[in-house]
């Protein structure tokens, strides 16, 4: 996409040189817009946000938000931090341990020249819209993980930013909370109508949250696109292995979920209306004949392609729906797959993750 | 094999102490801290070591803060400077301090000369050459805080909106408070037992500049008993001190 100048979005050209390593990404993101960076660490994510947060200069390139220059070396422009529009999440939440909860989201309200009663009025308001009104004075580390991360948003958005930015905003989570916390957060950047760049190493996270993937190796591109279209088609070894998910769009009724473009999943706990179901090619088993044991989705098809990747075989299968098999060497030769080859996929409901659309 | 020595040292280190609690008057002793001497001492030396903390404080917390954070050519240098009066023998302290500012000072002869200042040997003198011991103790303190504080705070803290003063002022000195008020404690404890570096810039005048240790040395020819109680007085001050520093020095043998 391309954005017309004076648009609300952003537009960046991010170049920066670092001891022996270099960034080099471009990004547009609309207003209401999330884009994921996604990458392994030590790719350049987190320099990007920095660089778009104004806590680290370009070496070269630009960034523009709204229509207003940031950031431009070549033009001697360099907007600093506390003047610009941008709202950071970080990986560690980083709330100020000394403040309350209350204080930490009125600080940017107080720093940018509100009021004391007025900040602390609004941000009680945004505690609320994050549900936590009532642990308002209750200081960080009594915190939960999830709660923190909750004040952290409300910190960010208080400040009204043009550009909110989310450092790997899960990361911190154990597994029993991520998912109320991504389902949550997904929610509030729904209703977010600034521009959103996440970073993520976790590909689940990234296509939950975000419009548009950024796939970044090594300082650069590799790929980008909707969510879908980067898990369909990787193009890197990175990509294939992390965001080579399978994942599909339909709706639900109860634990069944009719898929768009055929076939029905059956998912571990109740869903209702437009869902997202995303799992890992390694959680899908195949079998010659019908498999007896637990899985509850069990489907037929025909392989349809073979890649070696290492010491596993991603399998592809043509079926209702299409899906991507992680498999051993040895089970390929033992189930004597090869194209065209008929055989039965099963997955456990319980290695689905769904979430709605 | 190493008990005996082990044990010899401890003793070494707290028979002393123990002679000067079993020895002290303690029947006397409410009459001697309420005598006009005595009372004249504890409170000059309060009044001096608090002054000199606060001047310490002032000028101290900037320097830790250039110290920590400024990176400018000679910096080893300049902190190794900072650190000399802490092995200073402090009465060198004292002679140095009479020749910046005694009346034909460096310095000193200046201030004579144009305002009529004298500075040595008056209350203010015992403030300085308090200061001037007791300051890397502090400096040292909070520039460690300093380093060791997560300075993405700082950062978040920039996203928010504000300033480098207002960041410097909400979230800093806050986060690094605790460094600040150990450094001032310990800072303080210096000061109260100032001697060589007072009794050679500030001499020894009783009410002016006779502070605490002072007057125990002094008393100690004269009245025992009043020299013994001042002791457990400064004592008593180091206990206070330990105490308050006990989480960050006591336990800090085991990290």
């Amino acid at each position: 996409m391309t954005l017309e100048p004076g648009s609300p979005g952003l537009d960046a050209e991010l170049v920066v040189d670092r001891e022996g390593f270099t960034l080099e990404v471009s990004l547009e993101v609309g207003a209401g817009e999330v884009l994921a960076l996604l990458g392994p660490n030590g790719a350049g994510k987190s320099t990007a946000l920095q660089c778009l947060a104004g806590l680290l200069p370009l070496s070269a390139g630009s960034a523009t938000l709204a229509g207003r220059c940031l950031d431009d070396p070549v033009a001697g422009v360099f907007v600093p931090a506390p003047e610009r529009r941008v709202g950071m999440v970080f990986q560690d939440y980083l709330l100020f341990p000394h403040l309350s909860a209350v204080d930490n989201v009125a600080f940017g309200l107080r720093a940018r020249g509100g009021g004391r009663r007025r900040a602390r009025e609004q941000a009680r308001d945004w505690l609320g819209r994050v549900d936590l009104a009532d642990l308002a004075d209750v200081r960080p580390a009594a915190l939960s993980g999830g709660q923190a991360q909750r004040v952290a948003l409300a910190r960010a958005l208080a400040t009204r930013p043009r550009l909110l930015l989310l450092d790997e905003p899960l990361a911190a989570l154990d597994a029993s909370t991520r998912m109320q916390v991504r389902s949550d957060l997904r929610r509030h950047l729904d209703a977010y109508a600034g521009c959103t760049v996440l970073v993520s190493h976790d590909p689940l996270d990234a296509m939950v949250l975000a419009d548009r993937l950024v796939v970044v190796e090594g300082g650069r591109v590799v790929q980008q696109g909707t969510p879908a279209d980067v898990a369909r088609a990787p193009r890197t070894d990175y990509t294939a292995r992390l965001v080579g998910l399978n994942l599909y769009r339909g709706r639900a009724q109860g634990q069944s979920v009719d898929v768009e473009g055929g076939g029905t999943l059956t998912t571990a706990a109740p869903v209702v209306g437009e869902v997202f179901l995303a799992f890992a090619p390694s959680a899908v088993a195949l079998h010659r004949d019908e498999p007896t044991g637990s899985a509850r989705n069990r489907w037929r098809g025909r392989v349809a392609g073979l890649e070696q990747r290492g010491d596993t075989v991603r399998v592809e299968l043509d079926a209702s729906p299409r899906v991507l098999a992680d498999v051993t060497v040895a089970a390929v030769a033992a189930l004597d797959l090869t194209l065209g080859a008929s055989v039965w996929a099963a997955v456990k409901a319980t290695e689905i993750a769904c979430y709605p659309a | 094999m190493l008990l005996l020595p082990a044990g010899l040292g401890f003793a070494f280190l707290v028979l002393p102490l123990l002679a000067l609690v079993v020895r002290a008057p303690w029947r006397a002793l409410p009459s001697l801290l309420v005598s006009p001497e005595v009372g004249t001492a504890l409170r000059l030396s309060l009044v001096c070591a608090t002054s000199a903390t606060l001047l310490c404080l002032v000028l101290g917390v900037p320097l830790a803060w250039v110290l920590a954070r400024a990176d400018f050519p000679g910096r080893r240098l300049v902190r190794a400077l900072v650190t000399v009066p802490l092995v200073l023998p402090p009465v060198v302290g004292g002679v140095a301090l009479l020749l910046l500012l005694g009346r034909r000072g460096l310095v000193g002869r200046y201030l004579d000369a144009w305002f009529g200042i004298s500075i040595p040997f008056t209350t203010g003198a015992v403030i300085i050459a308090e200061a001037f011991v007791a300051m890397p103790f502090l400096v040292i303190a909070v520039e460690g805080a300093l380093r060791s504080a997560d300075r993405r705070y700082e950062d978040a803290a920039a996203t928010l909106g504000a300033s480098r003063g207002t960041v410097l002022r909400t979230i800093t000195l806050p986060l690094i408070a605790p460094g600040i008020s150990a450094g001032a404690v310990l800072c303080f404890a210096r000061a109260l037992g100032e001697f060589g570096a007072t009794i050679s810039f500030a001499g020894s005048f009783p009410g002016v500049t006779q502070t605490t240790p002072i007057a125990v040395y002094l008393a100690l020819e004269s009245d025992p008993p009043a020299a013994i109680a001042l002791s457990l007085v400064l004592l008593g001050v180091s206990v206070l001190v330990l105490v308050s520093l006990r989480d960050r020095w006591m336990t800090g043998a085991s990290r």
